[in-house]
């Protein structure tokens, strides 16, 4: 089968700047594919490259098996939805969602009924004369949707789409997105920046560091089986473990990694390594109260189920957890 | 306690005459407003509006042919001698001078302003903006005279033609009816040169604010969307700019409309509004025809704007 989207070798260079390195990269169709990484880290450019904004200085880019690079923007069946939604401000909602078809030729009660159809579908039905201006951030989000969907794209692109959103709408929007895709059937291909989005919506992730693609996974993998520190501290927040620590509990390695919710205060059984420490700070999260452990001048924190008891700060606490969440790692 | 909760929770007042205007002021800002917006709301309502409706008032009146005296008498006699053809000729030659520079000027602009919008950053803004007010910081009437020279018979541009064996093509421009004449430095072409030279700055840098203000994702997201370039011109870089190219042809169109100098010096001896204005308040001494030209452009102005409204011009704003 042919890829969504193929980069063979892909750099994009700004001058000195190597914004992305020669990147490889096979998004399957249909995939919801997320590319997670801190700003800078070239994710955005990579979604500029897919979609025609930029050009690749060295490689090969396909789209469902056609080259893409010289291919401007309008000539590609890709298209994005903007990380500050870029909306037309002098056209209505509906001209807006309908600017895709309009430019295309499309008639004009053609163009009113799938414009109306796509706000249906974002749920703004009857929104077609505002104005963005009247809008709320949220709002203009699904219109910013809306009016890339109504194209039928081959490839959907988001650029931090929900970046601009408070914590609850976010989690909204990342359902219906999730289950938007699932019944359009179109290749999302999404950046973010936000660990917990990337893995709760993706199929797949490649994380991003230095225009470069750390780890490609599903978000499982990323999660449990970080390749690098980069990944193990950048997904989720895990403790990377010293290879003098690692010495300590028993396992030859360079690094490992271990995630703050597979370790348990002071409830050891046979099987378990152990670690010492002594308390240095806690605070409260809600569903857990996250520990910070200071084990011979390491720091390690734990995210202790809200349930169980809190050590005072500067208790000797004794920490344990499974070697099968410690996960080994190539570099340190 | 920690060492930054030191001192009174309220500090005691600022000692001295400014510390107690200070105060006054914070607890009345309706009153800083007047204080500062008073004096320029004088000066505009009084000193200008006021003299220009003085002088918009003697329109109405109408001079004696004999005694060359102004009948204070309310009258339209003056209008219906503004509205005789020579007067119309007068109006109509310098209403289409102001359109067509107006145009030009748009065109010209566009181009330079998009690129000192979109592209040109830190040393090459500089020098855009230092290469567009450079011309407005020397005199008017150096430039002018500078031109006229460039157009004579004998200038630079004749010159420049002959080398390029273009001669053919001046001489062609030169014999057209109404445009052409004797050389450019006295034919409306001359005249229109001048134009445009001197009111580009005040086209280019309106329309440079407002295409600045049009976020570059917006012409990403029109091609992204399958906008073409010409596409996007038309449907969002137009549609955005349009505030400030109706800012700019305010006052290209205006500045055109009351010049009396540019073609008095450079163009053919027919009169402009701005030249019979001066022509009739000074040596004819007549006021009232005077006051009833200097109305039209105020009501054409007038008009645009209502037009330009109407259009949409604004709804980006």
């Amino acid at each position: 089968m042919t890829a969504a989207v193929l980069f063979q070798n892909v750099s994009r260079h700004f001058g000195a700047v190597k914004a992305v390195d020669a990147v490889d990269l096979e998004i399957a169709a249909g995939e919801f594919f997320a590319m997670l990484g801190p700003s800078g880290s070239g994710k955005t450019t990579c979604l500029r490259l897919m979609a025609g904004f930029e050009q690749p200085t060295h490689g090969h880019i396909e789209i469902f098996g056609e080259t893409a690079e010289g291919v401007p923007p309008y000539r590609r069946s890709v298209n994005t939805v903007f990380q500050d939604y870029a909306l037309f401000p002098h056209l209505s909602i509906l001209d807006n969602v309908a600017y895709g078809l309009m430019v295309k030729g499309a008639g004009k009660e053609e163009r009113r009924r799938a414009a109306e159809d796509a706000l249906a579908m974002v749920k703004l039905p009857g929104y077609g004369q505002r104005r963005p201006g009247q809008l709320s951030g949220g709002q203009r989000q699904r219109v910013a949707l809306a009016r890339a969907l109504v194209n039928k794209p081959k490839v959907l692109l988001l650029d931090e789409p929900l970046g601009a959103l408070d914590l609850k709408l976010r989690e909204q929007m990342q359902e219906e997105l999730k289950s938007l895709q699932k019944s359009l059937g179109i290749t999302f291909v999404f950046v973010t920046h936000d660990q917990g989005e990337a893995l709760s919506m993706a199929d797949r992730i490649a994380v991003f560091n230095e225009g470069r693609i750390q780890q490609l996974g599903t978000p499982e993998d990323i999660y449990k089986r970080p390749q690098t520190r980069f990944v193990a501290d950048f997904v989720g927040s895990s403790n990377v473990l010293s290879s003098a620590i690692c010495a300590k509990l028993g396992v030859p390695a360079k690094a490992a990694s271990l995630r703050p919710e597979a370790i348990a205060i002071g409830t050891s059984w046979a099987e378990q390594l152990t670690l010492p420490g002594k308390v240095i700070s806690r605070s409260f999260l809600g569903a857990v109260n996250r520990i910070t452990v200071d084990c011979d001048g390491e720091k390690i924190i734990v995210a202790s189920p809200a349930s169980m008891p809190v050590p005072e700060i500067g208790a000797d606490v004794e920490l344990a957890f499974s070697r099968n969440d410690l996960h080994l790692m190539e570099d340190a | 306690m920690s060492a930054l909760a030191t001192g009174a929770p309220i500090q005691p007042n600022r000692p001295g005459v400014t510390g107690r205007i200070s105060d006054f002021l914070w607890k009345h800002p309706h009153l800083l407003l007047l204080i500062l917006l008073g004096p320029p709301v004088l000066w505009l309502g009084i000193i200008y509006l006021g003299s220009l409706l003085a002088l918009l008032l003697q329109s109405f009146f109408s001079i004696d042919d004999f005694s060359g005296l102004i009948n204070y008498e309310f009258t339209l006699a003056t209008y219906r001698q503004l509205f005789s053809d020579a007067n119309f000729d007068i109006i109509l030659r310098t209403v289409t001078m102001a359109a067509a520079v107006t145009l030009f000027s748009a065109l010209i602009a566009f181009p330079i302003a998009y690129y000192a919008a979109r592209y040109a950053r830190g040393k090459w803004k500089a020098i855009f903006y230092l290469g567009v007010m450079l011309p407005l910081w020397s005199s008017y009437l150096v430039k002018i005279y500078a031109w006229k020279l460039i157009l004579a018979k004998e200038g630079i541009l004749t010159w420049a033609f002959g080398k390029l064996h273009l001669s053919w093509l001046l001489d062609a421009w030169l014999s057209l009816p109404i445009i052409g004449g004797n050389s450019l430095s006295v034919s409306y072409t001359g005249t229109f040169l001048v134009f445009v030279y001197v009111w580009m700055p005040f086209m280019i840098l309106p329309i440079q604010a407002a295409l600045e203000r049009v976020p570059g994702n917006l012409i990403e997201a029109s091609s992204d969307l399958g906008g073409n370039p010409g596409q996007t011109f038309r449907h969002v870089l137009f549609p955005l700019a349009l505030p400030g190219i109706v800012a700019g042809s305010i006052f290209t169109f205006s500045l055109t409309l009351g010049d009396y100098i540019i073609p008095q010096i450079v163009g053919s001896s027919r009169l402009f509004i701005g030249q019979a204005v001066y022509a009739q308040q000074g040596t004819a001494g007549n006021i009232p025809l005077a006051a009833a030209f200097t109305v039209v452009p105020i009501v054409i102005m007038g008009l645009y704007l209502w037009m330009a409204k109407r259009m949409g011009a604004f709804d980006a704003l």
